[in-house]
């Protein structure tokens, strides 16, 4: 008998919706001992699978036809009070962000104890010892309980979410993309520990995700979603390697490697930016309060050449925005010097640099507030150059010819950004930036919001559109496999230095600063060869 | 277009018909509401009596609500007063709305001004708003304007609130960033990337503000600090009724249920802007 037995399952969605079910006919198990990974991009029913098992649908979602057996318990049938009971001590769930999934006014330790409190009769003393004994299993120091969740990093919130989970060891336990908002490092951990705990209690695990590399980290079986339908089921060797459906292809097709793509770089080029000693310091000041400072970025000094691209790499609180914003001159810098064709941004007064701003143009991360939705396509993207005293036709002529230079319908021009999907919204902010024909782009994140697919599509484009205007490029991101992708030259950041600064290959195949080291063994999947055809 | 949300359609439905009796007053069987006649003194709803119009002729009239103690037609009074009552209503809500939103926006976009701005709103805050109104119409006697004036003011620091959070939070978005990136000058954004994206909570705080206005235009006649009685307003007419409530009670009943369906009808609709326009509600057309 297998732990979770899904099948026919289908979940309808209210009228008006892009399709009519969020989950159609979709049949899955998952056994003791076993590792599900559930993989599909955003919009794929996921999500609305790992909670229709768990009982946690929202009231617009009704689930229709299909039967779900827990241990061999059909949970469509049983009433709210047996669920109760199954929730937390024979299912419990990890959600993505730790910080919002714990009450912020209780303790760690009151927040376990709570579970021990609803479905056991242990006593008092009992229960401490078993949270202490919890915290111990997460390898979270016992003193933690006395913590609130404010207190601990977001790997600490996530063990706390997992000892939660386990503290009545279920039989299964649903984790909802329960490393998406952690950095490498931290996800290597979480990954690691959930991959131990699920080995020594026997559990089943469902795990719902987006990342190939995390699928390839831990999963014994992948279920591959698309659209509420399953398109592909099998062994994790067989999906990574021989993938039968054309989705499934496409997607891992899509999956950037970690072996840095060569590329002649011309090291005669002219620089375009340069920065030297660059720094940003914040300060925090009160009246009744120690003044405070934080050095977001120390004594950054980097060089980008035309028609290459320069990648920053960092984990999040690395410095690597703030340096981008600086750069772009979004903020003032405290001291050093940004260096355009030799003109010095960094100190620069309001007034002179409006004329400048034009050379340095930035794409951000979230496409779908990065356009204000009050304004059409066509107005953002001749904001720029009516600034600029460009004439109205000509501006408007030279954003259909940059529309169609980003692969859209130069007919949309006229439409509001909530009518296009997150992948061409961030063509358009690409549109945009390039409107007032800039000597540097600067791409703060511009693929971390995409899913897979249209991740590969944008870093092409971006990779086009570099090479055929010779832009200089500095493109920001955590994620290593696409920094191997697109960048000529890496500077990896920490604490707001660079603590190493070379040509991609090089970063990659001899890191020499540990921390680098760190991350590049944190990436996930990094030994897995996927399929490429 | 009809909206789907019931409240914006029963109070945008009362509030229209309202609207329409005002401006149709003089053709619903009504006579000029200053005109008297000491013969017609204090009649009951639907009794008959005489009017004498300003040219001396006596005419027979049908007191549909009755007369008041000088022989004036009630329902001609109240009818009059739905003008006044939602002119002030109106004209209070753009008037503090305009001066809110200069004030919030300069509070919230230029860091200098902030603090000088909203001490000043603190301090106006810190007054109770019918003690300002009556203290301005006591400086430049009693009219529309003054009145309009002396219950926008106080609502002024209410809406200069609202609109310096709502721009501290835009200011922030990535699409305010790609502006100053592309050049844009500070004038451009405040008016023409923040200021679009605060309609919506400021057309139903206009609401509220239109509701309040017309009660406290009501409440300040009703004190005698309002418009002069010569005037039909619903706040005059309950005034003059106030003494002989127990024995006349329609004076004060019909213009009290008039004010009272004028305030709901706005409210009711304020709320089902709100519902309909709340931003947390409408991020669902992107998930």
């Amino acid at each position: 008998m297998s732990t979770l037995e899904v099948s026919g399952l289908t979940v309808r969605l209210p009228p008006g919706a892009d399709r009519a079910e969020a989950v159609s006919g979709v049949s899955f198990g998952v056994e003791r001992g076993e590792l599900l990974c559930l993989v599909g991009e955003s919009g794929s029913g996921k999500t609305v699978i790992a909670h229709a098992v768990m009982g946690l649908l929202p009231k617009a979602l009704a689930l229709t036809a299909g039967s779900m057996r827990l241990e061999g318990e059909e949970l469509t049938q049983i009433g709210a009070a047996r669920r109760r009971r199954l929730r937390g001590s024979r299912m419990a769930m990890i959600f993505q962000e730790p910080m919002t999934a714990l009450n912020p006014v209780m303790t760690c330790g009151a927040q376990i104890d709570e579970v021990l409190r609803y479905h056991t009769r242990m006593a008092q003393g009992e229960r401490r010892a078993r949270v202490g004994a919890l915290l111990g299993e997460v390898a979270l120091a016992t003193e933690l309980a006395e913590a609130y969740p404010h207190q601990l990093s977001g790997g600490q919130r996530q063990r706390v979410g997992i000892a939660i989970a386990l503290a009545l060891e279920p039989a299964l336990l649903i984790a909802d993309e329960p490393t998406t908002a952690l950095d490498a490092t931290t996800q290597a951990q979480i990954l690691r520990l959930i991959v131990e705990l699920q080995r020594r209690h026997g559990m089943a695990v469902l795990f719902v995700t987006h990342d190939f590399g995390v699928v390839a980290e831990i999963a014994h079986r992948i279920a591959v979603l698309r659209e509420g339908r399953l398109v592909e089921v099998g062994a994790k060797h067989e999906v990574l390697t021989r993938p039968q459906h054309e989705y499934t292809r496409m997607l891992i097709r899509s999956v950037p490697t970690l072996v840095p793509r060569a590329r002649p770089v011309d090291a005669r080029a002219p620089v375009v930016l340069a920065t030297r000693g660059l720094s940003k310091t914040y300060v925090e000041r009160g009246w009744l309060r120690v003044r405070r400072e934080v050095q977001a970025a120390s004594d950054v000094t980097l060089e980008v050449r035309k028609g290459q691209t320069l990648g920053i790499v960092g984990e999040s609180g690395s410095g690597k925005t703030t340096l981008a914003r600086c750069i772009a001159r979004l903020i003032e810098p405290t001291g050093g010097e940004v260096r355009l064709g030799g003109v010095d941004l960094a100190r620069m007064k309001r007034r002179e640099l409006r004329s400048l701003r034009r050379r340095v143009q930035v794409v951000f991360q979230d496409p779908y507030r990065s356009l204000n939705p009050r304004r059409s396509v066509g107005q953002a993207i001749i904001e720029g150059p009516l600034n600029y005293g460009v004439p109205r036709t000509e501006a408007l002529k030279r954003a259909r010819r940059l529309m169609e230079l980003v692969g859209l319908d130069p007919a949309a021009l006229g439409r509001y950004p909530h009518q296009f999907s997150g992948g061409q919204r961030q063509r358009i902010c690409i549109a945009r930036a390039l409107a007032l024909e800039p000597e540097l782009l600067v791409a703060d994140e511009p693929v971390s919001a995409l899913d897979v697919s249209v991740q590969a599509q944008v870093l092409a484009l971006l990779e086009d559109i570099r090479t055929r205007l010779e832009l200089a490029m500095l493109f920001i991101t955590h994620d290593l496999r696409v920094a191997a992708q697109i960048c000529d030259q890496i500077a990896v950041m920490q604490n707001g230095r660079v603590v190493e600064h070379g040509p991609t290959a090089q970063v990659f195949a001899q890191p020499r600063h540990p921390y680098t080291q760190a991350l590049l063994a944190a990436a996930p999947g990094r030994n897995y060869a996927f399929a490429t055809a | 277009m009809l909206p789907r949300n019931w409240s914006v359609r029963i109070g945008g439905a009362a509030l229209l018909a309202l609207i329409l009796v005002a401006i149709a007053a003089p053709w619903l069987g009504t006579v000029d509401p200053t005109l008297f006649d000491a013969a017609s003194r204090d009649l009951r709803p639907g009794e008959v009596g005489s009017i004498t119009t300003l040219e001396g002729e006596t005419l027979p009239h049908r007191f549909l609500m009755g007369s008041d103690s000088y022989g004036r037609d009630i329902y001609s009074r109240v009818l009059y007063g739905t003008r006044v009552s939602l002119i002030v209503g109106l004209a209070c809500a753009v008037v503090a709305l305009f001066c809110g939103v200069l004030l919030g926006l300069i509070a919230g976009y230029v860091r200098a001004a902030d603090g000088l701005v909203m001490r000043v709103m603190d301090g106006v805050m810190a007054i109770p708003a019918i003690l300002i109104a009556i203290a301005v119409v006591a400086l430049w006697r009693a009219s529309l304007a003054t009145v309009i004036m002396a219950i926008a003011i106080p609502e002024i620091p209410r809406v200069t609130r609202l609109v310096r959070s709502l721009v501290l939070t835009i200011r922030e978005e990535p699409y305010v960033e790609a502006a100053v990136a592309l050049g844009t000058s500070a004038p451009n954004i405040m008016f023409g990337h923040i200021l679009p994206n605060t309609i919506a909570p400021l057309l139903v705080q206009g609401t509220y503000i239109c509701a309040f206005a017309i009660l406290l235009e009501a409440i300040l006649s009703f004190l005698g600090v309002g418009l002069p009685p010569d005037i039909p307003t619903w706040g005059n007419i309950m005034a003059e009724g106030r003494v002989q409530f127990v024995a006349y009670p329609h004076n004060v009943f019909f213009p009290g249920v008039f004010l009272a369906v004028t305030v709901l009808a706005v409210n009711m609709l304020g709320d089902g802007l709100r519902d309909t326009l709340d931003p947390k509600l409408a991020v669902d057309e992107h998930a």
